[in-house]
């Protein structure tokens, strides 16, 4: 018998179509708990960086919340949303975009600095105002920083999901092991790293659209 | 005008910052709080466009009590400038500049436009318009804050240490600056400094503030400088405030004398007979070239041959006493040479003219100080 080949590209002619439905699926797992956590994270950042007091609480449980495991958390919430459902991975994937999101709102909205902040109020900025053309604009380097972090993260976490039967590309990597069979696997890693670095990517051209000022201070 | 009225701030703390000052900022002119860090000037600024609120007793704008207008009102109509100039790092310059017209709902166009007109009211060149702040340099981005705060064309202009992070002569250069503006707009400025020096340079009036927000002084500079109220303001002026007060002499007292100037082609031979010591020679368009010493003259030629000995001029009927004290130091004929707007030497002050004009100030001080 032949050497079994690294990747066989038959197989995946074959079975494409599946392979671009996890692939929705993925994307559609990793990004929505991005998007749901920001929103989040925008109100709960606000908060912490005007009260300071609320900021380290807050920090101290999403980093908790960030320590579990996030299997066991899946496992912990299947009765709840179900077994093998999306909102099984979407839910703890929310909160873990939420914990590095909400520091970098708060961290980003600190970086405003206080002379800024302060002729702004000086110039007769009402304090909503002050808020979204001054201060959140200045934030939002810092805050698609922790985007970046939070979107790959996401990316490479929902294969964890697979274990309870909703993991997207990491279904592959399931079926590739119980198989002994490396394509799937191959496959798997190789579109969730494409992914990742295509998220990131696109993340890094809306910064340089976003904040022209901000690149040009880094290329000075 | 803008009227404290036994204005006093106690932080929550407790800290008494600005403790029961009643002074007058007339329309018009530059008055300056200067004093010591932690004496109170920022808190007595602010308090005006109300980002810090009194305590007790009042500020009135022009008869009415700030407290009575709603502060986002108030503010645009005041303009404020800061140490970091605090331009906002995320708009181009010209939008930095159109911020209260933006605020005040001005259409796009005609703020933009204020704004270029403004940059170039300044002196900045207009390709920095499109720029963000980061680009420019300290100096730059001061005159930036400068046009913002004038923007919408405020009477009322507060200026907290807007000059002090940059260096010596950037700074001396915004001053003047200022100055001719304020020359153009009459706004009314208030000016916080620590820097007694740029307080008399600048001010109409000098407002001395100890720590505890006590008003020491207030004074125009050449009162300040020649009597000061008492032992803190004295100390606090220090050194030289004799030489310091010439500034705000005029020059135009000095006695000219019109027959000390020779041209460069003139002969030699004929100025042999001089009994004036030293002469100026001066080029066609009677413009100075230095001094000559008439025992230094050749036997023959022109003063043009010979190397001619350095000179210091005052413009008459501009600079102070000061400048041209300063200009005869400049040279070893210990003679100042009075020079019109475009150069021209209209006259020579002798050490004698000035011995007489400073022998009058001094006259004139009275013997009250120490
Ligand atoms: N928010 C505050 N809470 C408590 N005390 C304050 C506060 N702001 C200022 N102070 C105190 O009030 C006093 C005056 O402060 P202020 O900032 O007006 O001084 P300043 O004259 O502007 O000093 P500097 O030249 O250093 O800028 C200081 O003793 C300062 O510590
Ligand atoms: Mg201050």
């Amino acid at each position: 018998m032949a050497e079994e080949p690294l990747v066989r590209w038959d197989w995946i002619g074959r079975n494409w179509p599946n392979i671009q439905g996890l692939l929705v699926d993925h994307v559609v797992m990793a990004l929505v708990p991005v998007v749901i956590g920001l929103l989040i994270a925008l109100p709960l950042g606000l908060a912490g960086a005007r009260w300071r007091w609320l900021y380290q609480p807050t920090v101290g449980v999403m980093n908790v919340i960030y320590s579990l495991p996030s299997l066991a958390v899946f496992i912990v919430l299947i009765p709840i949303t179900g077994l093998a459902t999306r909102e099984t991975v979407m839910v703890p994937l929310t909160f873990y975009a939420m914990a590095v999101l909400i520091p970098a709102v708060v961290d980003g909205l600190t970086s405003v600095p206080d002379h800024v902040r302060q002729s702004a109020v000086a110039m007769g900025f009402t304090p909503l105002r002050r808020l979204l053309r001054v201060e959140l604009p200045i934030a939002v380097p810092v805050v698609l920083a922790g985007l970046r972090v939070a979107a790959v993260s996401s990316i490479s976490l929902v294969s964890v999901g697979a274990l309870v039967g909703r993991g997207g590309l990491g279904y592959l990597f399931i079926d590739g092991w119980q198989r002994q069979f490396y394509t799937p696997i191959v496959v798997g890693i190789v579109l969730t790293v494409a992914l990742a670095a295509a998220a990131d990517l696109l993340l890094v051209l809306a910064q340089r659209l976003l904040t022209p000022w901000s690149r040009a201070r880094r290329t000075a | 005008m803008i009227t404290f009225n036994g204005v006093t701030k106690r932080y929550a703390d407790g800290t008494v910052a600005v403790d029961n000052l009643s002074l007058e900022v007339p329309t018009g002119e530059i008055t300056v709080f200067v004093g010591p860090s932690g004496c109170g000037k920022t808190t007595s600024l602010r308090m005006i466009n109300r980002m810090i609120d009194a305590t007790g007793g009042q500020i009135l704008l022009d008869g009415v009590d700030v407290k009575t207008i709603d502060p986002p009102t108030l503010r645009r109509g005041i303009g404020y400038v800061i140490q970091q100039a605090g331009l906002f790092p995320h708009r181009k310059i010209v939008d930095n500049v159109a911020t209260v017209p933006y605020l005040l709902g001005w259409d796009k166009k005609k703020a933009r436009a204020r704004a270029m007109e403004l940059l170039e009211r300044v002196g900045l060149d207009l390709k920095m318009a499109d720029r963000y702040p980061f680009q420019l340099s300290g100096g730059q981005q001061q005159r930036v804050g400068v046009a913002r705060a004038l923007a919408a064309d405020p009477p009322v202009l507060l200026m907290d240490e807007p000059f002090s992070a940059v260096d010596p002569i950037v700074r001396a250069s915004l001053q003047e600056e200022l100055l001719r503006l304020q020359s153009e707009l009459n706004k009314t400025i208030v000016f916080v400094t620590h820097d007694i020096d740029e307080a008399v340079k600048l001010g109409d009036r000098v407002a001395v503030l100890r720590v505890g927000g006590k008003l020491a002084q207030l004074a125009d500079p050449a009162t300040l400088l020649t009597r000061p109220a008492d032992d803190f303001v004295r100390e606090f002026l220090g050194r030289d405030r004799g030489i310091r007060r010439l500034s705000f002499v005029s020059g135009d007292g000095l006695r000219l004398r019109t027959d000390l100037t020779v041209p460069a082609s003139a002969e030699v031979s004929s100025l042999r007979g001089t009994t004036e010591p030293w002469l100026v020679v001066v080029d066609e368009d009677n413009c100075p070239l230095g001094w000559i010493a008439s025992k230094d003259l050749p036997e023959s030629g022109t003063p043009a041959d010979v190397e001619l000995a350095p000179y210091g001029t005052f413009v008459k009927g501009r600079d102070s006493l000061r400048a041209a004290l300063d200009a005869t130091l400049l040279s070893p004929s210990g003679s100042a040479i009075a020079v019109d707007e475009s150069g021209r030497v209209v006259g020579v002050a002798v050490r004698e003219a000035l011995d007489e004009e400073l022998a009058l100030v001094a006259g004139g001080v009275g013997g009250v100080d120490g």
